[in-house]
Protein backbone atom coordinates (compact mmCIF):
# COMPACT_ATOMS: atom_id res chain seq x y z
CA UNK A 1 0.00 0.00 0.00
CA UNK A 2 1.43 3.41 -0.85
CA UNK A 3 0.03 5.94 1.46
CA UNK A 4 0.26 9.96 0.84
CA UNK A 5 1.90 11.73 4.25
CA UNK A 6 0.81 15.24 4.17
CA UNK A 7 2.21 17.99 6.61
CA UNK A 8 -0.33 20.71 7.15
CA UNK A 9 1.24 23.98 9.17
CA UNK A 10 1.02 27.13 10.85
CA UNK A 11 3.21 30.08 9.16
CA UNK A 12 4.77 30.07 12.57
CA UNK A 13 6.27 26.66 12.31
CA UNK A 14 6.69 26.68 8.58
CA UNK A 15 8.96 30.36 9.33
CA UNK A 16 11.27 28.02 11.43
CA UNK A 17 11.45 25.29 9.15
CA UNK A 18 15.46 26.54 7.71
CA UNK A 19 16.66 26.30 11.44
CA UNK A 20 19.78 24.03 11.92
CA UNK A 21 17.92 21.92 14.23
CA UNK A 22 15.04 21.95 11.80
CA UNK A 23 16.71 20.70 8.91
CA UNK A 24 18.83 17.95 10.52
CA UNK A 25 15.74 16.55 11.86
CA UNK A 26 14.05 16.39 8.11
CA UNK A 27 16.99 15.15 6.89
CA UNK A 28 17.57 12.15 9.64
CA UNK A 29 13.92 11.16 8.85
CA UNK A 30 14.39 11.08 5.30
CA UNK A 31 17.35 8.78 5.72
CA UNK A 32 15.41 6.60 8.13
CA UNK A 33 12.30 6.02 5.85
CA UNK A 34 15.05 5.48 3.49
CA UNK A 35 16.77 2.91 5.20
CA UNK A 36 13.77 1.01 6.04
CA UNK A 37 12.76 0.73 1.97
CA UNK A 38 9.91 2.57 2.66
CA UNK A 39 10.63 5.85 1.05
CA UNK A 40 8.91 6.42 -2.54
CA UNK A 41 8.75 10.16 -2.84
CA UNK A 42 8.46 13.53 -0.90
CA UNK A 43 9.63 17.31 -1.14
CA UNK A 44 9.03 20.03 0.78
CA UNK A 45 6.61 22.60 -0.38
CA UNK A 46 7.93 26.52 -0.85
CA UNK A 47 5.84 29.33 0.92
CA UNK A 48 1.79 29.54 -0.46
CA UNK A 49 2.76 33.11 -0.79
CA UNK A 50 5.00 32.01 -3.83
CA UNK A 51 1.99 29.61 -5.37
CA UNK A 52 -0.21 30.62 -7.89
CA UNK A 53 -3.25 28.69 -8.87
CA UNK A 54 -4.80 27.80 -12.36
CA UNK A 55 -8.87 26.21 -13.21
CA UNK A 56 -10.07 26.18 -16.93
CA UNK A 57 -13.72 26.96 -17.40
CA UNK A 58 -15.38 27.23 -20.26
CA UNK A 59 -12.23 26.47 -21.95
CA UNK A 60 -10.50 29.86 -20.81
CA UNK A 61 -7.67 29.41 -18.34
CA UNK A 62 -7.58 31.66 -15.27
CA UNK A 63 -4.51 32.06 -13.52
CA UNK A 64 -4.88 33.50 -9.98
CA UNK A 65 -1.91 34.47 -7.16
CA UNK A 66 -2.29 32.71 -3.88
CA UNK A 67 -2.85 29.17 -3.10
CA UNK A 68 -6.34 27.26 -3.51
CA UNK A 69 -7.58 27.81 -0.12
CA UNK A 70 -6.41 30.74 2.57
CA UNK A 71 -6.13 28.41 5.79
CA UNK A 72 -4.38 28.85 9.01
CA UNK A 73 -2.70 25.63 8.13
CA UNK A 74 -1.28 25.18 5.21
CA UNK A 75 0.48 22.16 3.22
CA UNK A 76 4.17 22.70 3.63
CA UNK A 77 5.25 19.37 2.22
CA UNK A 78 4.65 15.86 1.62
CA UNK A 79 5.90 12.12 1.27
CA UNK A 80 5.01 9.18 -0.26
CA UNK A 81 5.92 5.82 1.32
CA UNK A 82 4.65 2.60 0.52
CA UNK A 83 4.13 0.30 3.34
CA UNK A 84 2.24 -2.87 4.23
CA UNK A 85 -0.81 -1.35 5.84
CA UNK A 86 -2.23 2.14 7.95
CA UNK A 87 -0.53 0.83 11.05
CA UNK A 88 2.35 1.02 9.70
CA UNK A 89 1.98 4.30 7.90
CA UNK A 90 0.45 5.84 10.86
CA UNK A 91 3.73 4.53 12.70
CA UNK A 92 6.24 6.86 10.09
CA UNK A 93 3.81 9.76 10.17
CA UNK A 94 4.22 10.11 14.44
CA UNK A 95 7.81 9.98 13.70
CA UNK A 96 7.54 12.80 11.09
CA UNK A 97 9.60 15.89 13.25
CA UNK A 98 6.54 18.05 12.29
CA UNK A 99 3.98 15.90 14.43
CA UNK A 100 4.57 17.74 17.60
CA UNK A 101 3.50 20.95 16.09
CA UNK A 102 1.84 20.43 12.66
CA UNK A 103 -1.41 18.02 11.71
CA UNK A 104 0.37 14.80 9.76
CA UNK A 105 -2.67 13.48 7.45
CA UNK A 106 -2.23 9.86 6.17
CA UNK A 107 -4.27 9.29 2.95
CA UNK A 108 -4.04 6.03 1.03
CA UNK A 109 -2.64 6.69 -2.88
CA UNK A 110 -5.67 5.50 -5.18
CA UNK A 111 -4.68 2.60 -7.45
CA UNK A 112 -3.25 0.55 -4.40
CA UNK A 113 -5.77 0.26 -2.65
CA UNK A 114 -7.41 -2.66 -4.18
CA UNK A 115 -7.37 -5.42 -0.79
CA UNK A 116 -5.64 -8.70 -2.27
CA UNK A 117 -7.86 -11.92 -0.43
CA UNK A 118 -5.79 -14.29 1.16
CA UNK A 119 -8.72 -16.51 1.91
CA UNK B 1 -34.68 -33.41 5.38
CA UNK B 2 -37.56 -32.05 6.46
CA UNK B 3 -37.54 -27.86 5.82
CA UNK B 4 -37.91 -27.01 9.40
CA UNK B 5 -34.86 -28.74 10.41
CA UNK B 6 -32.76 -26.91 7.95
CA UNK B 7 -33.95 -23.53 8.48
CA UNK B 8 -33.54 -23.80 12.32
CA UNK B 9 -30.13 -25.45 11.36
CA UNK B 10 -28.96 -22.31 9.74
CA UNK B 11 -30.54 -20.11 12.10
CA UNK B 12 -28.44 -21.92 14.94
CA UNK B 13 -25.51 -21.13 12.85
CA UNK B 14 -26.48 -17.46 12.18
CA UNK B 15 -26.87 -16.82 15.88
CA UNK B 16 -23.79 -18.84 17.11
CA UNK B 17 -21.25 -18.32 14.17
CA UNK B 18 -21.91 -14.92 12.82
CA UNK B 19 -19.45 -12.77 14.01
CA UNK B 20 -16.58 -15.83 13.95
CA UNK B 21 -17.31 -16.22 10.25
CA UNK B 22 -17.32 -12.79 8.95
CA UNK B 23 -14.24 -12.01 11.15
CA UNK B 24 -12.28 -14.83 9.63
CA UNK B 25 -13.25 -13.83 6.13
CA UNK B 26 -12.86 -10.42 6.68
CA UNK B 27 -9.41 -10.99 8.22
CA UNK B 28 -8.28 -12.28 5.46
CA UNK B 29 -9.64 -10.12 2.84
CA UNK B 30 -9.46 -6.77 4.63
CA UNK B 31 -13.20 -6.02 3.31
CA UNK B 32 -15.58 -6.39 5.83
CA UNK B 33 -18.58 -5.53 3.23
CA UNK B 34 -17.71 -8.16 0.84
CA UNK B 35 -17.35 -10.47 3.42
CA UNK B 36 -20.86 -9.41 4.53
CA UNK B 37 -22.06 -10.04 0.90
CA UNK B 38 -19.99 -13.16 0.86
CA UNK B 39 -21.53 -14.76 3.58
CA UNK B 40 -24.97 -13.50 3.05
CA UNK B 41 -25.14 -15.38 -0.49
CA UNK B 42 -23.68 -18.01 1.08
CA UNK B 43 -26.63 -18.46 4.00
CA UNK B 44 -28.79 -17.97 0.83
CA UNK B 45 -27.54 -21.34 -1.08
CA UNK B 46 -27.93 -22.78 2.06
CA UNK B 47 -31.92 -22.08 2.21
CA UNK B 48 -31.77 -23.35 -1.36
CA UNK B 49 -29.91 -26.47 -0.65
CA UNK B 50 -29.93 -28.04 2.86
CA UNK B 51 -33.68 -28.91 2.69
CA UNK B 52 -32.68 -31.61 0.04
CA UNK B 53 -29.63 -32.07 0.72
CA UNK B 54 -29.85 -32.24 3.95
CA UNK B 55 -27.95 -30.18 6.71
CA UNK B 56 -23.98 -30.90 6.12
CA UNK B 57 -21.77 -32.35 9.02
CA UNK B 58 -20.51 -29.36 9.82
CA UNK B 59 -22.20 -26.33 8.55
CA UNK B 60 -20.08 -23.60 9.34
CA UNK B 61 -17.19 -25.05 7.06
CA UNK B 62 -19.87 -25.15 4.79
CA UNK B 63 -21.13 -21.67 4.56
CA UNK B 64 -17.47 -20.80 5.03
CA UNK B 65 -16.63 -22.84 1.75
CA UNK B 66 -19.55 -21.45 -0.37
CA UNK B 67 -18.87 -17.64 0.96
CA UNK B 68 -14.73 -17.67 0.15
CA UNK B 69 -15.93 -18.97 -3.53
CA UNK B 70 -17.94 -16.03 -3.83
CA UNK B 71 -15.42 -13.96 -2.61
CA UNK B 72 -12.65 -15.12 -4.89
CA UNK B 73 -14.94 -14.94 -8.07
CA UNK B 74 -16.01 -11.59 -6.95
CA UNK B 75 -12.38 -10.62 -6.61
CA UNK B 76 -11.52 -11.86 -10.13
CA UNK B 77 -14.41 -10.17 -11.49
CA UNK B 78 -13.20 -6.67 -10.11
CA UNK B 79 -9.35 -7.98 -11.00
CA UNK B 80 -9.91 -8.81 -14.55
CA UNK B 81 -11.15 -5.22 -15.61
CA UNK B 82 -7.29 -4.73 -13.67
CA UNK B 83 -6.02 -7.41 -15.98
CA UNK B 84 -3.81 -8.78 -12.86
CA UNK B 85 -2.65 -11.83 -14.11
CA UNK B 86 -0.41 -12.65 -11.10
CA UNK B 87 -3.23 -11.51 -8.48
CA UNK B 88 -5.19 -14.63 -9.94
CA UNK B 89 -2.45 -17.36 -9.85
CA UNK B 90 -2.39 -16.58 -6.77
CA UNK B 91 -6.36 -16.58 -5.54
CA UNK B 92 -6.28 -19.94 -7.54
CA UNK B 93 -3.33 -21.22 -4.74
CA UNK B 94 -5.48 -19.62 -1.78
CA UNK B 95 -8.69 -21.58 -3.17
CA UNK B 96 -7.10 -24.90 -3.07
CA UNK B 97 -5.32 -23.98 0.67
CA UNK B 98 -9.44 -23.36 1.56
CA UNK B 99 -10.61 -26.10 0.37
CA UNK B 100 -8.22 -28.49 2.49
CA UNK B 101 -9.10 -25.76 5.58
CA UNK B 102 -12.14 -26.09 5.71
CA UNK B 103 -12.59 -28.74 8.87
CA UNK B 104 -11.30 -25.77 11.35
CA UNK B 105 -11.44 -22.16 11.36
CA UNK B 106 -9.71 -19.89 13.85
CA UNK B 107 -11.66 -17.37 15.70
CA UNK B 108 -10.29 -13.40 14.20
CA UNK B 109 -13.28 -11.76 16.05
CA UNK B 110 -10.59 -10.24 18.23
CA UNK B 111 -8.78 -9.03 15.33
CA UNK B 112 -12.40 -7.82 14.17
CA UNK B 113 -13.05 -6.03 17.66
CA UNK B 114 -9.72 -3.84 17.18
CA UNK B 115 -11.06 -3.01 14.12
CA UNK B 116 -13.82 -1.63 14.69
CA UNK B 117 -12.54 0.17 17.11
CA UNK B 118 -9.52 1.25 15.23
CA UNK B 119 -8.57 5.34 16.09
CA UNK B 120 -8.82 6.04 12.08
CA UNK B 121 -12.45 5.26 12.96
CA UNK B 122 -15.03 7.58 13.19
CA UNK B 123 -16.36 6.99 17.25
CA UNK B 124 -19.58 7.10 16.24
CA UNK B 125 -19.31 4.36 13.95
CA UNK B 126 -17.54 2.03 16.38
CA UNK B 127 -19.96 0.82 18.20
CA UNK B 128 -22.68 0.38 15.48
CA UNK B 129 -19.92 -1.75 13.35
CA UNK B 130 -19.21 -3.90 16.06
CA UNK B 131 -23.07 -4.53 17.02
CA UNK B 132 -23.21 -5.10 12.71
CA UNK B 133 -20.52 -7.27 12.20
CA UNK B 134 -19.94 -9.33 15.92
CA UNK B 135 -23.29 -10.20 16.47
CA UNK B 136 -25.10 -9.61 13.29
CA UNK B 137 -27.76 -7.17 14.54
CA UNK B 138 -29.04 -5.12 11.32
CA UNK B 139 -28.61 -1.59 10.44
CA UNK B 140 -32.27 -0.51 10.84
CA UNK B 141 -32.57 -2.29 14.49
CA UNK B 142 -28.70 -0.53 15.81
CA UNK B 143 -30.61 3.15 13.69
CA UNK B 144 -33.83 3.02 16.05
CA UNK B 145 -31.21 2.73 18.93
CA UNK B 146 -28.84 5.19 18.24
CA UNK B 147 -32.12 7.35 17.00
CA UNK B 148 -30.76 8.19 13.69
CA UNK B 149 -32.91 7.28 10.41
CA UNK B 150 -31.74 3.81 9.03
CA UNK B 151 -30.75 5.45 6.05
CA UNK B 152 -27.92 8.00 7.98
CA UNK B 153 -27.16 4.45 9.97
CA UNK B 154 -25.90 2.59 6.60
CA UNK B 155 -24.59 5.93 5.49
CA UNK B 156 -22.25 5.47 8.73
CA UNK B 157 -21.86 2.09 8.35
CA UNK B 158 -20.52 2.11 4.62
CA UNK B 159 -18.35 5.09 5.39
CA UNK B 160 -16.60 2.85 7.85
CA UNK B 161 -16.25 -0.07 6.16
CA UNK B 162 -14.75 1.56 3.17
CA UNK B 163 -12.45 3.23 5.37
CA UNK B 164 -11.56 -0.25 6.45
CA UNK B 165 -10.64 -1.74 3.01
CA UNK B 166 -9.33 1.48 1.29
CA UNK B 167 -6.85 2.72 3.80
CA UNK B 168 -5.79 -0.91 4.69
CA UNK B 169 -6.46 -0.88 8.21
CA UNK B 170 -5.04 -4.18 9.45
CA UNK B 171 -7.01 -6.71 11.31
CA UNK B 172 -4.45 -7.25 13.94
CA UNK B 173 -3.96 -7.59 17.59
CA UNK B 174 -2.05 -4.64 18.70
CA UNK B 175 1.25 -4.57 20.80
CA UNK B 176 2.14 -2.97 23.69
CA UNK B 177 3.01 -0.25 24.17
CA UNK B 178 0.25 0.04 21.82
CA UNK B 179 -2.48 -2.14 23.32
CA UNK B 180 -3.73 -0.72 26.24
CA UNK B 181 -5.11 2.21 24.97
CA UNK B 182 -6.32 -0.01 21.75
CA UNK B 183 -8.25 -1.74 24.42
CA UNK B 184 -10.00 0.84 25.68
CA UNK B 185 -11.05 1.65 22.62
CA UNK B 186 -13.23 -1.74 22.33
CA UNK B 187 -13.72 -1.41 25.62
CA UNK B 188 -15.48 2.02 25.58
CA UNK B 189 -17.54 0.95 22.41
CA UNK B 190 -19.36 -2.16 24.02
CA UNK B 191 -20.18 0.33 27.21
CA UNK B 192 -21.50 2.91 24.62
CA UNK B 193 -23.92 0.15 23.30
CA UNK B 194 -24.91 -0.72 26.78
CA UNK B 195 -25.36 2.69 27.86
CA UNK B 196 -27.14 3.18 24.58
CA UNK B 197 -29.80 0.48 25.78
CA UNK B 198 -29.89 1.72 29.26
CA UNK B 199 -31.11 5.27 28.74
CA UNK B 200 -33.83 4.29 26.40
CA UNK B 201 -34.72 1.39 29.13
CA UNK B 202 -38.37 2.79 29.45
CA UNK B 203 -39.34 1.84 26.09
CA UNK B 204 -39.20 -1.42 27.39
CA UNK B 205 -40.81 -3.61 24.30
CA UNK B 206 -38.70 -2.16 22.00
CA UNK B 207 -35.14 -2.72 20.74
CA UNK B 208 -33.19 -0.54 22.79
CA UNK B 209 -33.91 -3.16 25.70
CA UNK B 210 -32.67 -6.04 23.36
CA UNK B 211 -29.48 -3.90 22.72
CA UNK B 212 -28.48 -3.49 26.64
CA UNK B 213 -28.88 -7.56 26.20
CA UNK B 214 -26.39 -7.07 23.13
CA UNK B 215 -24.04 -5.38 24.75
CA UNK B 216 -23.63 -7.62 27.43
CA UNK B 217 -23.06 -10.27 25.26
CA UNK B 218 -20.13 -8.43 22.93
CA UNK B 219 -18.82 -7.86 26.84
CA UNK B 220 -18.96 -11.86 27.36
CA UNK B 221 -17.08 -12.13 23.77
CA UNK B 222 -14.53 -9.54 24.20
CA UNK B 223 -14.08 -11.40 28.23
CA UNK B 224 -13.75 -15.08 26.40
CA UNK B 225 -11.32 -13.70 23.72
CA UNK B 226 -8.90 -11.85 26.37
CA UNK B 227 -9.43 -13.87 29.32
CA UNK B 228 -5.99 -12.14 30.71
CA UNK B 229 -7.51 -8.81 30.48
CA UNK B 230 -8.64 -7.17 34.10
CA UNK B 231 -10.60 -4.33 32.15
CA UNK B 232 -12.88 -7.00 29.81
CA UNK B 233 -13.71 -8.67 33.34
CA UNK B 234 -14.85 -5.04 34.61
CA UNK B 235 -16.66 -4.33 32.13
CA UNK B 236 -19.03 -7.28 32.06
CA UNK B 237 -18.68 -6.71 35.60
CA UNK B 238 -20.42 -3.10 35.24
CA UNK B 239 -22.75 -4.40 32.77
CA UNK B 240 -24.24 -6.93 35.14
CA UNK B 241 -24.20 -5.17 38.29
CA UNK B 242 -26.73 -2.28 35.94
CA UNK B 243 -28.88 -4.71 34.43
CA UNK B 244 -29.18 -6.46 37.42
CA UNK B 245 -31.19 -3.93 38.47
CA UNK B 246 -33.62 -3.51 35.08
CA UNK B 247 -36.89 -4.04 37.20
CA UNK B 248 -36.09 -1.81 40.07
CA UNK B 249 -35.77 1.03 37.97
CA UNK B 250 -39.32 1.91 37.59
CA UNK B 251 -42.41 1.04 39.09
CA UNK B 252 -44.95 -1.09 37.65
CA UNK B 253 -46.97 2.34 36.80
CA UNK B 254 -43.89 3.42 35.42
CA UNK B 255 -42.46 6.14 38.00
CA UNK B 256 -38.57 6.13 38.04
CA UNK B 257 -37.02 4.76 41.33
CA UNK B 258 -33.06 6.29 42.31
CA UNK B 259 -30.65 3.52 43.05
CA UNK B 260 -30.83 4.17 46.76
CA UNK B 261 -34.30 3.89 46.86
CA UNK B 262 -34.88 0.89 44.48
CA UNK B 263 -36.74 -2.40 46.26
CA UNK B 264 -33.20 -5.08 46.46
CA UNK B 265 -36.10 -7.85 46.21
CA UNK B 266 -36.68 -6.78 42.48
CA UNK B 267 -32.66 -7.05 41.20
CA UNK B 268 -31.92 -10.15 39.93
CA UNK B 269 -29.17 -12.13 42.54
CA UNK B 270 -27.79 -14.41 40.35
CA UNK B 271 -26.49 -11.38 37.45
CA UNK B 272 -24.93 -9.80 40.74
CA UNK B 273 -23.25 -12.70 42.24
CA UNK B 274 -22.04 -13.10 38.51
CA UNK B 275 -20.57 -9.19 38.44
CA UNK B 276 -19.40 -10.33 41.86
CA UNK B 277 -17.10 -13.19 40.15
CA UNK B 278 -16.20 -11.27 37.22
CA UNK B 279 -14.94 -8.37 39.77
CA UNK B 280 -13.07 -11.22 41.39
CA UNK B 281 -11.34 -12.64 38.30
CA UNK B 282 -10.02 -8.71 37.39
CA UNK B 283 -8.85 -8.14 40.87
CA UNK B 284 -6.37 -10.77 40.39
CA UNK B 285 -4.67 -9.43 37.85
CA UNK B 286 -4.03 -6.47 40.30
CA UNK B 287 -4.14 -3.44 38.04
CA UNK B 288 -6.93 -1.34 38.04
CA UNK B 289 -8.46 0.10 35.70
CA UNK B 290 -11.56 2.73 35.09
CA UNK B 291 -14.62 -0.40 34.20
CA UNK B 292 -13.39 -2.26 37.57
CA UNK B 293 -13.41 1.06 39.84
CA UNK B 294 -17.07 1.67 38.15
CA UNK B 295 -18.01 -1.99 38.93
CA UNK B 296 -16.69 -2.04 42.24
CA UNK B 297 -18.79 1.48 42.87
CA UNK B 298 -22.15 -0.64 41.67
CA UNK B 299 -20.89 -3.77 43.77
CA UNK B 300 -21.40 -1.16 47.14
CA UNK B 301 -24.58 -0.20 45.59
CA UNK B 302 -25.59 -3.83 45.36
CA UNK B 303 -24.03 -5.38 48.57
CA UNK B 304 -27.02 -3.37 49.79
CA UNK B 305 -29.32 -5.55 49.05
CA UNK B 306 -27.50 -7.62 52.48
CA UNK B 307 -26.03 -5.12 55.00
CA UNK B 308 -29.35 -2.86 54.31
CA UNK B 309 -26.71 -0.06 53.93
CA UNK B 310 -24.44 1.96 51.75
CA UNK B 311 -21.03 2.19 51.96
CA UNK B 312 -20.69 5.99 51.17
CA UNK B 313 -17.40 6.62 52.44
CA UNK B 314 -15.53 3.45 50.67
CA UNK B 315 -17.59 5.11 46.91
CA UNK B 316 -16.04 8.17 47.35
CA UNK B 317 -12.67 6.72 48.00
CA UNK B 318 -12.96 4.55 44.59
CA UNK B 319 -14.80 7.89 43.09
CA UNK B 320 -11.15 9.25 44.26
CA UNK B 321 -9.46 6.68 42.12
CA UNK B 322 -11.63 6.82 39.29
CA UNK B 323 -11.61 10.60 38.81
CA UNK B 324 -7.87 9.93 38.26
CA UNK B 325 -7.99 7.33 35.44
CA UNK B 326 -10.93 8.63 34.08
CA UNK B 327 -11.01 12.34 34.99
CA UNK B 328 -14.81 12.94 32.79
CA UNK B 329 -17.54 14.74 34.13
CA UNK B 330 -19.49 11.07 35.21
CA UNK B 331 -16.84 10.47 37.72
CA UNK B 332 -16.10 14.16 39.05
CA UNK B 333 -20.13 14.33 39.64
CA UNK B 334 -20.09 10.93 41.37
CA UNK B 335 -17.02 11.72 43.58
CA UNK B 336 -19.20 14.95 44.66
CA UNK B 337 -22.14 13.25 45.87
CA UNK B 338 -20.26 10.66 47.30
CA UNK B 339 -18.13 13.25 49.30
CA UNK B 340 -21.64 14.65 50.39
CA UNK B 341 -23.41 11.26 50.90
CA UNK B 342 -20.13 10.23 53.35
CA UNK B 343 -21.67 12.91 55.92
CA UNK B 344 -19.56 16.12 54.38
CA UNK B 345 -22.10 17.68 52.16
CA UNK B 346 -20.32 21.03 52.51
CA UNK B 347 -17.01 19.56 50.83
CA UNK B 348 -18.80 17.61 48.46
CA UNK B 349 -20.71 20.75 47.19
CA UNK B 350 -17.19 22.43 46.92
CA UNK B 351 -16.30 19.66 45.22
CA UNK B 352 -19.17 20.11 42.49
CA UNK B 353 -18.60 23.90 42.50
CA UNK B 354 -15.16 22.76 40.77
CA UNK B 355 -16.71 21.49 37.81
CA UNK B 356 -15.73 23.76 34.73
CA UNK B 357 -18.80 25.38 33.88
CA UNK B 358 -18.50 24.91 30.04
CA UNK B 359 -18.91 20.88 31.30
CA UNK B 360 -22.02 21.41 33.03
CA UNK B 361 -24.27 23.36 30.68
CA UNK B 362 -26.22 20.46 29.17
CA UNK B 363 -25.14 17.90 31.72
CA UNK B 364 -28.34 16.50 33.48
CA UNK B 365 -26.79 14.38 36.10
CA UNK B 366 -25.00 17.57 37.33
CA UNK B 367 -27.70 19.29 37.89
CA UNK B 368 -29.35 16.66 39.46
CA UNK B 369 -26.56 15.82 42.03
CA UNK B 370 -26.42 19.89 42.26
CA UNK B 371 -29.87 19.90 43.63
CA UNK B 372 -29.66 17.29 45.94
CA UNK B 373 -26.65 18.59 47.48
CA UNK B 374 -28.08 22.01 47.96
CA UNK B 375 -31.05 20.55 49.86
CA UNK B 376 -29.03 18.39 51.96
CA UNK B 377 -27.40 22.54 52.94
CA UNK B 378 -30.86 23.79 53.19
CA UNK B 379 -30.53 26.25 49.92
CA UNK B 380 -33.73 25.32 48.65
CA UNK B 381 -34.66 28.18 46.17
CA UNK B 382 -30.84 27.23 44.76
CA UNK B 383 -31.99 23.23 44.93
CA UNK B 384 -35.49 23.69 43.23
CA UNK B 385 -33.41 25.92 40.21
CA UNK B 386 -31.13 23.34 39.67
CA UNK B 387 -33.82 20.15 39.90
CA UNK B 388 -36.06 22.04 37.17
CA UNK B 389 -32.75 22.85 35.29
CA UNK B 390 -32.03 18.95 35.50
CA UNK B 391 -35.79 17.84 34.24
CA UNK B 392 -35.20 20.18 31.47
CA UNK B 393 -32.03 18.38 30.04
CA UNK B 394 -33.46 14.65 30.45
CA UNK B 395 -34.83 12.79 27.10
CA UNK B 396 -36.42 10.18 29.77
CA UNK B 397 -40.32 11.50 30.87
CA UNK B 398 -40.48 8.79 33.62
CA UNK B 399 -36.98 10.81 35.25
CA UNK B 400 -38.28 14.37 34.49
CA UNK B 401 -41.32 13.83 35.97
CA UNK B 402 -38.96 12.32 39.13
CA UNK B 403 -37.06 15.45 38.73
CA UNK B 404 -40.08 18.05 39.14
CA UNK B 405 -40.92 16.25 41.81
CA UNK B 406 -38.16 16.42 43.90
CA UNK B 407 -38.15 20.46 42.90
CA UNK B 408 -41.35 20.53 44.36
CA UNK B 409 -40.79 18.87 47.18
CA UNK B 410 -38.23 21.03 47.92
CA UNK B 411 -40.20 23.74 47.87
CA UNK B 412 -42.80 22.48 50.20
CA UNK B 413 -39.38 21.54 53.01
CA UNK B 414 -38.97 25.02 52.46
CA UNK B 415 -42.50 26.52 53.15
Amino acid sequence: MKYAILVHQSQEHFDRRDDKAALAAGRAYGEALQAAGVFVAGAGLDSPRNATTVILRDGKRHVHDGPYAETKEFLAGFGIIDVPDLDSALEWAARHPSAAFASIEVRPILGFGAALPKC
Amino acid sequence: MNESTSIAAIETVARDSYGRLIAYLAARSGDVASAEDALGDAFVAALKRWPAEGVPEKPEAWLLHVARNRMIDATRRKQVRQKSEKFLQQIAEEAENVAKAHEYFPDERLKLLFVCAHPAIDPAARTPLMLQTVLGIDAARIASAFLVSPAAMSQRLVRAKNKIRDASIPFRVPEPPELEERVSFVLDAIYAAYTTGWESVMETASTHHALAEEAVALGRTLMQLMPHEPEAHGLLALMLHCEARRAARYTSDGKFVPLDQQDTALWSQSMIDEAEAHLHSAAAFKHMGRYQLEAAIQSIHASRAKTGRIDWKEIALLYEGLVRVAPGIGSLVGRAVAIAQAGEPASGFAALEQIPADQTADYQPYWAARGHLLRLLNRNDEAREAFDRAASLTDDPALREYLFQRSIENGEHDG
